[in-house]
């Protein structure tokens, strides 16, 4: 039950939000979020230490549409727990990080960032396909919003970009949701959307691969995978601190998830013959998105196409398919969360006060902010995977596991470390150090508020460098579970 | 007792890191000093008191093991950060604790009044613990973790004076270098993983020699890894070209990291993995071979350097060279024990020079110094006594007895030859030969710039300790011509095997006079080349100005790789920074917009061409119906 409630919760929220005045939509957004916290802490903390034959932590089974074969379906097991803990933590700091920034339409603002955060939390645990992809679209519209809306300069036509990609993907794995429901339905006379049913269905090779591609699709536009990455720099740039927080933050993370545990489970044979295209297109996007990110001269784009870079991992690790590959890509997942939310932020931050984004413009600004520059050096080294770090835990898992499947891309993966280390020194050196490009501007260094959201993403990501166990536990017994149906069916 | 004093180890400096990181901004400069050194010394009192209860001990108890905490669990995968003790890991950590102390202590007076003082002390601590964990940590992954800390530091204090660009892209270079060889490393970790299951040090160097036969492919594979990543770290061919530029940093920082501890790192990891090596004698030849070749090639551009930092970095390429040789010969006690000997003297080089350096006001050029031999007394004495031990000066530098020992091996060992021997002697001459330069060029000859500043108590303490060790440093050494009282390989031998090299007393015995001699003879050639017959500035004698230029340029190195890597590659990314993957989405937007303009173009409104086109499309479609 406590699941439903979370939903409605948070979209309660932002309606109430959207009524309340510009002061009250940020308190609105921010206790309901901390609620949505406190529901689901109990959770976390009751989480099984070991799979113990019960597989979700929650459940929630309510009828729909029963002649179609749609109910209302919602449960968690660790993996999803990880990242509605992630979603909820990511829309605080986003809601706190853009406090000062979103002086326009404020509740409406607030409003869109709730709708998204709910469908995110939705995608997160929907069981039923129908009523996860009412959530996958959920999502859509209201970030478009929030970038056509609050968007940078240009702001309009990033918003329409990533509409239409996702949009498409969207429909794209619409269709292979029905096929499949479909086939179930010619299968066995029952028609039905709900995934524990649909999980095992047979069905020729075929049709097998041709649904998974669909799946696919829809899952690598979001993730994103090259070449469908370029809505991606567009996106994130335009975006307002807020919206490029959620969207790297967790927005591509809904699709890795849902290839954790849709496409793999599902489509196991498929998903098996496809592994090594999947495995290649990470590791071309590993070194694909550190080259790019390298080469931008905008602040916020680099940072975006690093996103393209690390998700690249976790693509790789999810389709190396060992315990420890895929417990790699979850950590990844999380500490990318945080690393790329905090740099966000900190380009929020720095666009706020210098009106840029050009790292021509920047240039010795730690003589006058320090604090930034202490954290952003905190966060580059992050993003370069410097050991005590997240991002170096889940870079080296997905690496070790991925290694017997395939030594070759594992090397090339690697290697990219060195085009990683390149553009986060890149980004320190152009805006941090060197002689000031414009010695009269005058900077002012991180606020409390601002040095608070900073300093909890730079501990957490140290935290999951140093001590990830309760993590690597909490997710095991879920991607076990999705491993026992992929390895059961693609051995037989 | 054991456990909590090596826990203390790392614990000291890294509290030092986190106490003047957090609140050294609001430390006044003395607090600074007291945290910054203290800590480094604490650390050095504990490793001593360690030494103390090892020597006590019969030699098969002197290990300590600590587990902190299992780092992560998942699979087959569960490295621990746990840390080990033992002879050559606490070799190690006196160096790194000892020699790092006395230049925690130096900085207090060379870094006074600098700006940024804290962030100095703290990034320092930094690197002492990292160190710390490198050569302390019991698993590879952990010891990786140390590994990249020490090149996080190296790259924070090289770029310590930030303001300036080029010490931004020298910090640059230093870490993306290295990070070249770490990335090796890693794939070799991942390579015995796969093999062997395990990452603990001591487990990896019983299953590979129990799975593993001598040349099996893993074995090849994994060392030559590693090697590449200690190549990396070390400074060696072909990933040496960070190091010059890495002078950069304060002399402090050099004499610490790029000098006396980060840059041996490779040469401890290979020592620590020696088993593994031993499998892969390719791989040990390769080592030689490429240790000796930076050595000669590092100690010929040594020669036509102006910057006496630049001197002295391209001398510790040159010296790690001969420490490479010794472990590629399977000399590995002797490899450490010049790692220790060079720590001492290459630090009191660094550290006397900085002494020049300040009271220059950063004059780092050799031709704008001479004759401070009278105006600076401490710092000519000391940089004389170092750059004796560094020449091997016979029998009364520490100096002499680690070289002659790695020569003798190379010579003489069953994996040594006359060839590798032979290039070691001539290293020696060359040795002898820039250091000799060095010292006539700046503290003889007449007097170009006058020294503004004299050291300090807090500079001369340090140079003092180090001058003394750097003499007197050999003797825990002697060969079996002069005494035999080997104590140091005893004392490491639970850690490293013996050496192998089997050779008669008398044969060795020349090979001393023969190194004596190149040693003494290069001094002489840097006499008279150099003093006698001193010429225009820029040209070493004899050879002309394009042999100068090249040497000067380190035989080109930076040049090539900026040719055939950096400019390619910058210009490929440069060229794609719009992402031309894009330009497919883009076009087919482009298409779409195409096609509706087109068809745009038909709503004409007018009458006559809608009934025109009816009646076409009418006739068309009548006409396939029928002839189909």
């Amino acid at each position: 039950m406590i699941l439903g409630w979370i939903v409605v919760l948070t979209l309660a929220g932002g309606a109430l939000a959207w009524s309340g005045g510009r002061r009250a939509s940020r308190w609105i957004a921010l206790g309901t979020l901390a609620l949505d916290l406190v529901l689901v802490g109990p959770l976390f903390l009751r989480r099984p230490a070991t799979p113990a034959g019960r597989r979700w932590l929650a459940e929630l089974v309510l009828p729909w549409m029963p002649r179609y074969g749609v109910g209302i379906h919602l449960a968690i097991d660790g993996l999803s727990l990880l990242l509605i803990v992630l979603t909820l933590v990511l829309g605080i700091l986003a809601v706190v990080a853009s406090w000062r920034e979103i002086t326009q339409r404020t509740g409406f603002f607030h409003f869109n960032l709730m709708a998204v955060l709910a469908g995110i939390l939705g995608v997160f645990m929907a069981l039923d396909l129908f009523l996860f992809y009412l959530f996958w679209e959920l999502m859509l519209l209201p970030m478009a919003l929030l970038i056509a809306i609050w968007g940078h300069e240009r702001r309009t036509r990033a918003a329409i970009k990533f509409f239409l990609f996702t949009q498409a993907g969207g429909l794209v794995m619409l269709v292979s949701i029905l096929g499949l429901a479909f086939v179930h339905h010619a299968d066995t006379g029952v028609l039905t959307f709900d995934y524990p049913e649909l999980v095992g269905t047979p069905m020729p090779a075929a049709v097998e691969m041709l649904l998974m591609l669909g799946f696919f699709l829809g899952f690598a536009v979001k993730l994103p995978a090259v070449p469908l990455h370029t809505w991606l720099p567009d996106a994130h740039t335009e975006a307002p601190t807020a919206g490029s927080v959620v969207l790297a933050g967790l927005l591509l993370k809904t699709g890795a998830y849902g290839l954790l545990r849709f496409a793999l489970p599902i489509f196991p044979e498929a998903s098996r013959a496809f592994a090594p295209v999947a495995m290649t297109l990470g590791t071309i996007g590993i070194v694909y998105g550190a080259v790019l990110a390298w080469a931008q001269t905008d602040l916020k784009r680099l940072v975006a196409y690093t996103s393209v870079s690390h998700l690249g991992f976790v693509l790789l690790g999810i389709y190396a398919a060992g315990t420890v590959a895929q417990e790699g890509a979850v950590v990844q997942m999380l500490a990318h969360g945080l690393s790329t939310g905090g740099l966000f932020i900190l380009v929020g931050a720095l666009q706020e006060r210098l009106g840029t984004r050009s790292l021509d413009r920047m240039g010795g600004l730690w003589a006058m902010a320090p604090r930034m520059g202490v954290l952003g050096m905190m966060l580059a080294l992050a993003s370069l995977g410097l050991p005590a770090f997240g991002n170096f835990v889940g870079e080296i898992l997905v690496l070790v596991g991925s290694y017997p499947r395939s030594p070759e891309l594992t090397a090339v993966a690697t290697a990219a470390m060195v085009l990683a280390t390149a553009y986060s020194l890149r980004l320190v050196q152009r805006t941090f150090f060197g002689a000031r490009a414009e010695p009269a501007s005058v900077l002012q260094d991180l606020s409390a508020r601002e040095t608070a959201v900073l300093v909890a993403a730079a501990l957490g990501l140290i935290c999951l460098g140093l001590y990830p166990q309760p993590v690597l536990d909490t997710a095991e017994p879920a991607l076990g579970a999705l491993r026992t149906v992929f390895g059961q069916v693609a051995r037989r | 007792m054991g456990s909590i004093a090596l826990l203390l180890l790392v614990a000291l400096p890294l509290a030092g890191f986190v106490v003047l990181g957090l609140a050294g901004k609001r430390l006044r400069p003395a607090a600074v000093a007291v945290i910054g050194a203290g800590s480094v010394g604490l650390a050095a009192l504990d490793a001593l008191g360690l030494l103390v209860r090892f020597l006590l001990e019969p030699p098969e108890a002197r290990v300590i093991r600590q587990t902190l905490w299992v780092w992560l669990d998942t699979g087959e995968l569960h490295p621990r950060l746990s840390l080990l003790l033992d002879p050559l890991a606490l070799v190690m950590a006196l160096v790194v604790t000892g020699v790092g102390f006395l230049i925690h202590l130096y900085s207090i007076g060379f870094m006074r009044g600098e700006e940024g003082n804290g962030r100095f002390f703290a990034q320092m601590n930094l690197f002492v613990a990292s160190m710390l964990v490198l050569v302390l940590a019991d698993d590879l992954f952990f010891l990786y973790l140390g590994w990249e800390g020490v090149g996080l530091s190296s790259y924070l204090l090289i770029g310590f004076w930030w303001r300036d660009e080029k010490n931004g892209r020298a910090a640059r270079k230093a870490f993306i270098v290295t990070r070249i060889g770490d990335a090796a490393m890693a794939v070799g970790l991942f390579v015995l993983f796969q093999g062997l299951g395990t990452l603990q040090i001591s487990e990896v160097a019983a299953r590979a020699t129990a799975a593993w036969r001598v040349g099996a492919g893993p074995a090849v594979l994994a060392s030559a890894l590693l090697f590449a990543g200690a190549a990396g770290k070390s400074a060696q061919l072909p990933l040496q070209t960070w190091l010059p530029d890495a002078m950069a940093g304060p002399t402090p920082v050099s004499a610490l990291i790029h000098a006396a501890t980060m840059v041996t790192a490779g040469v401890y990891l290979i020592a620590r993995m020696h088993a593994l090596f031993e499998l892969a004698p390719d791989v040990l030849a390769a080592v030689a071979v490429v240790g000796a070749v930076t050595m000669l090639l590092a100690g010929l551009s040594a020669i036509a350097q102006r910057d006496i930092k630049r001197v002295l970095a391209y001398s510790t390429m040159s010296q790690i060279g001969m420490m490479f040789l010794a472990l590629g010969v399977g000399a590995w006690s002797a490899a450490i024990f010049h790692l220790v000997v060079h720590a001492f003297f290459k630090a009191l080089l660094f550290l006397s020079a900085g002494v020049v350096i300040l009271a220059l006001d950063h004059e780092h050029d050799l031709f704008r110094m001479g004759g401070l031999r009278k105006e600076l007394p401490l710092a000519f004495w000391t940089f004389a006594i170092a750059g004796a031990s560094l020449a091997g000066l016979p029998l009364v530098t520490a100096g002499f007895y680690s070289k002659d020992l790695i020569l003798w091996e190379a010579w003489a060992s069953s994996r040594g030859g006359p060839l590798l021997g032979a290039a070691g002697i001539f290293g020696a001459l060359v040795t002898s030969l820039y250091v000799g330069r060095v010292i006539l060029l700046a503290f003889f000859g007449e007097r170009r710039t006058v020294a503004s500043v004299r050291p300090g108590r807090v500079l001369a303490i340090p140079l003092v300790v180090l001058a003394g060790l750097s003499l007197v440093g050999g003797l825990v050494e002697l060969p079996p011509t002069l005494g035999h009282a080997p104590s140091f390989s005893w004392f490491l031998e639970p850690s490293l095997p013996a050496a192998t090299a089997a050779g008669r007393r008398s044969d060795m015995a020349i090979l001393q006079g023969l190194t004596s001699l190149a040693s003494l003879s290069g001094i002489l050639l840097a006499y008279l080349g150099f003093l006698r017959h001193r010429r225009a500035d820029e040209e070493l004698p004899l050879v002309g100005p394009g042999v100068t230029g090249i040497l000067a340029s380190g035989f080109g190195f930076d040049a090539l790789y900026d040719l055939c890597v950096v400019r390619p590659l910058t210009r490929i990314a440069r060229a794609n920074s719009a992402d031309a993957l894009d330009r497919i989405f883009e076009g087919l937007a482009a298409l779409v917009g195409l096609t509706h303009r087109a068809l745009c173009r038909t709503q004409t409104g007018r009458l006559r061409t809608y009934a025109a086109a009816m009646v076409v499309g009418t006739v068309v479609i009548v006409g396939i119906a029928v002839l189909r």
